[in-house]
């Protein structure tokens, strides 16, 4: 009996050109998957596609929700790459962008009379800080009982979520809010300034620009940079050259806690201007998605950013005109990784077909 | 006595090296053969033909008298050959029975199998706690499984991989006891080692092989340590032209009554080790890989610097709690024996691995930030002064083949000037030219008043460099002795544990 059973083997020499193109073969197998599941769904798939990944930018207003989405999905991501670049995979970014929120907020509803300009900044870092501390605990249990940041990152997660729970029915509730589980509305000086007139864009995405164009240089001229690179490719040679990786650790999951921290701040001093329940729609997982489609380079961050931002947009698009359901978005996000990660496994290695007896 | 294993000119190529050449020999049915030779002899790579993962080039194996045709070792354990790795397969997490009843490629009932493990664990005395989980056992209990595992298939041939390696004396004692039951019952052992004590004691005959070839296949009888050690190492011709007129009387390095246990099978503890090394001398520590080497380069490099008990001094400072930052901060250099992963980053370019180790003189980073402009300049130079053939410092070090990556490494080390240079396995499996160069190097570098400290397995390689030599057994260091007086048998008694020199 002879059978042909494949087996995957290391490529010797991947190319690089298919490397830096994995991010776009990813985005058109996903359209092009896209389009089919619109034909199963019985609609023209042309049109939904338009519907989909077109209208959503074709005015002002579209293109500025585009940016408001792409802001705090950019900014978790650049966090995240500092993580990923050591090879720590912290999950738990949509936790410490809720920490942040509570922390940033939470100085926003102490002082929800007070109009002044250091309002805002304190808040920025109270939640910087906040989403900092929720990002050192899955640090501090690797370091001293080496448990897995995986699974506690993503835990924690939850726990964040429901502490914000409990504040909004809890001690934070609005009192004039009808029993409604939100908190009081923040003062004028507490909310991001818009960058335009009538349009919802924000400071924050200045903010994250600005964060973006330092790691650039944190990455790819500081000794930080190269040590988070050393550490993640080869822990051995990290020790050989004497870095301190407990160090590491903690600093990649504090700056990646305090990035998660802004954009939940910016989020609720931004559109939102209150804490509620739902102040994310996963963000800080849609986020894991955009580092990797931007392979962990800063500009390609932004790239997907906003790739990955208008599928939010699309699903709302498509539920609106089309009756799709919103889930849809997810979907595309789904697949955008599903290909993403399949696409690069095939760079690296082929996949050959052994005669076994 | 008839022959139960007879190999007939059996030769194995790999890429650039013979492995096996022309071997042949025979084993006695119920005996205990002993194969030995240093590391890279070739006896892995005979074994692993026996047992069915390699397939030989040409030659012949006849078991039995009939011809061994086997692609694999589960052939292997059909026909009755049976083989204790070195290295444990066995699920940690599970259960002693677990894993004995996954060991099995017959089907079997669970009372037989009750039985059969009884009447195993009697006769060759391995008592076994069938409920334990693997994780709780110790390394000679964890070798225990697996004899038993490989007893319940009743094996003719037990091939056994340097089976004392990572037991205590107590339970070396235990297994010799149960190779005897095994012999009584008419049972064959091919044992591989590089003990000559082990060889001597429990061993009725020896097949000795070296690069690849069998020097020698006899009867114990008649065989001393000291005839086992010359033909295991070889004549080594050529004479010592080492150069002693750099060496000065001023102690540079001295490690002082090092002692470290690990509590790990699989590490080596190292007890009270002493060395000085002089200004402008190069020391040399042989031995046979896995007797506490990698484990003395960890501590001296300060990779591992929490060692129990002793004193590392150099330059009259204690230097045994720095780590290697602190230690390149007073012009010490690294080179360890892993290229890729270890001294070097595979992924990173080249100008990138030149980061890697960085010393007061460089001048690479201000105030956190890299000076890209200098480490052009020291990888140009690491390049071009050192021959690596590379088609620039923008390449991942993935891409240069090992000898070229090895000399950029120790190019990177030996040009920031260091007082003490330690490095491991310095050539290891590079090619002639390149070794030659590396070399040559290091006896230049010695020259202008460098220490250095070379750990390597090839003799060789010290006999031509080094100015002394001590050898390291089962984690002691030998006294050193200077290299023009001490001769090839003596190293080779070290190296094989015998004491009495």
């Amino acid at each position: 009996m002879f059978s042909y059973y494949p087996s995957i083997i290391v490529r010797g020499q991947p190319s690089v050109l298919m490397n830096i193109f994995v991010p776009v073969i990813a985005v058109l197998l996903t359209l092009f998957t896209g389009s089919i599941i619109f034909s199963l769904m019985g609609y023209n798939p042309i049109f939904a596609l338009y519907t989909f990944f077109i209208s959503p930018i074709s005015n002002a207003y579209g293109v500025s929700e585009l940016f408001v989405k792409a802001t705090p999905l950019a900014l978790i991501a650049i966090g995240l790459a500092y993580c990923f670049k050591n090879n720590i995979y912290n999950i738990g970014a949509e936790g410490q962008l809720t920490m942040g929120a509570i922390f940033g907020g939470g100085i926003g509803i102490y002082f929800y009379d007070v109009n002044s300009f250091w309002l805002l900044p304190l808040m920025i870092i109270v939640g910087a800080i906040g989403g900092a501390i929720w990002g050192m605990i899955p640090a501090f249990l690797k370091i001293k009982f080496n448990t897995n940041e995986i699974l506690t990152s993503l835990m924690l997660v939850y726990i964040a979520i429901l502490i914000l729970d409990y504040l909004v029915v809890g001690p934070w509730k609005d009192p004039d809010g009808y029993s409604f589980p939100k908190t009081r509305a923040f003062s004028e000086s507490a909310r991001m300034p818009l960058l335009f007139q009538g349009l919802r864009v924000h400071f924050g995405l200045i903010i994250t620009l600005i964060l973006i164009f330092i790691s650039w240089f944190v990455f790819s001229k500081t000794m930080f940079g190269f040590q988070l690179k050393v550490s993640g490719y080869s822990p051995i040679a990290a020790r050989y050259a004497g870095f301190n990786q407990n160090t590491l650790i903690y600093l990649a999951f504090a700056i990646c806690g305090a990035c998660a921290g802004i954009a939940g701040l910016s989020e609720v001093s931004g559109p939102i201007g209150l804490l509620y329940r739902d102040i994310s729609p996963n963000y800080g997982f849609t986020a894991i998605i955009v580092t990797f489609l931007g392979r962990l380079h800063p500009l390609g961050i932004i790239l997907a950013s906003l790739v990955i931002a208008l599928t939010y947009l699309g699903a709302e698009d498509a539920q609106l005109f089309m009756q799709i359901p919103q889930a849809v978005g997810f979907v595309f996000q789904g697949l955008v990784l599903f290909y993403l990660l399949g696409a690069d496994l095939l760079v690296n290695y082929k996949i050959v077909f052994k005669k076994n007896i | 006595m008839s022959e139960i294993l007879q190999i007939n000119s059996v030769t194995k190529t790999f890429p650039r090296v013979v492995a096996n050449k022309d071997v042949s020999f025979n084993i006695k049915k119920n005996s205990v053969h002993a194969l030995l030779g240093e590391n890279g002899a070739g006896k892995s790579t005979l074994v692993k033909i026996l047992y069915g993962l390699l397939n030989p080039d040409s030659g012949e194996i006849l078991y039995n008298n009939n011809l061994l045709n086997i692609t694999s070792p589960s052939d292997a354990r059909k026909k009755g050959i049976g083989m204790v790795f070195q290295h444990f397969s066995l699920f940690e997490s599970l259960t002693v029975r677990e894993n004995l009843i996954l060991g099995i490629d017959d089907k079997i009932s669970y009372s037989e199998l009750k039985n059969k493990l009884k009447d195993i664990s009697a006769r060759y005395e391995l008592p076994l706690d069938l409920d334990a989980p693997i994780i709780t056992l110790s390394a000679g209990e964890k070798q225990r499984v697996e004899i038993v595992r490989l007893l319940l298939q009743d094996p003719q041939l037990l091939i056994m991989d340097e089976p004392t390696s990572v037991l205590t004396p107590q339970e070396v004692t235990n297994l010799f006891k149960t190779l005897e039951a095994l012999i009584k019952e008419g049972r064959t052992v091919l044992y591989i080692t590089h003990k000559l004590e082990e060889v001597i004691n429990i061993c009725d005959y020896v097949t000795i092989m070296r690069n690849g070839e069998v020097i020698d296949s006899c009867s114990i009888d008649n065989q001393s340590a000291e005839s086992l050690a010359t033909k295991m190492l070889g004549e080594r011709l050529g004479k010592i032209k080492t150069d002693y007129s750099n060496v000065s009387e001023k102690i540079n390095f001295e490690v002082k009554n090092l002692s470290c246990q690990f509590n790990d099978p699989f590490f080596t503890d190292l007890k009270d080790i002493n060395l000085k090394v002089k200004h402008g001398e190069i020391f040399g520590i042989a031995g046979v890989a896995g007797n506490g080497q990698s484990e003395l380069m960890d501590i001296l490099t300060g990779e591992n610097n929490k060692i129990d008990t002793g004193k590392i001094i150099f330059d009259n400072k204690n230097i045994e709690k720095f780590n290697p930052k602190k230690r390149r901060d007073l012009s010490i250099a690294f080179v360890p024996e892993n290229r890729l992963g270890h001294s070097a980053v595979p992924e990173l370019t080249l100008s990138e691995n030149i980061l890697l180790s960085q010393f007061p003189n460089n001048n690479f980073i201000n105030k956190g930030v890299i000076i890209h402009k200098n480490i052009e300049n020291h990888v140009n130079k690491v390049i071009s002064q050192f021959n690596v053939i590379t088609p620039g410092s923008d390449v991942k070090a993935s891409s240069l083949s090992g000898g070229n990556l090895q000399k950029f490494v120790i190019g990177r080390e030996i040009l920031t000037d260091p007082k003490l240079l330690i490095i491991s396995h310095p050539t290891w499996g590079i090619d002639a030219g390149a070794e030659f160069s590396i070399r040559e190097s290091l006896i230049n570098l010695a020259k202008n008043g460098t220490s250095i400290i070379v750990l390597s397995q090839d003799l060789d390689e010290l006999f031509e460099i080094t100015h002394r030599v001590s050898v390291i057994f089962n984690g002691t260091l030998s006294d050193s002795f200077e290299t023009k007086n001490i001769s090839i048998e003596k190293i080779g008694l070290l190296m094989g544990g015998h004491k009495n020199v």
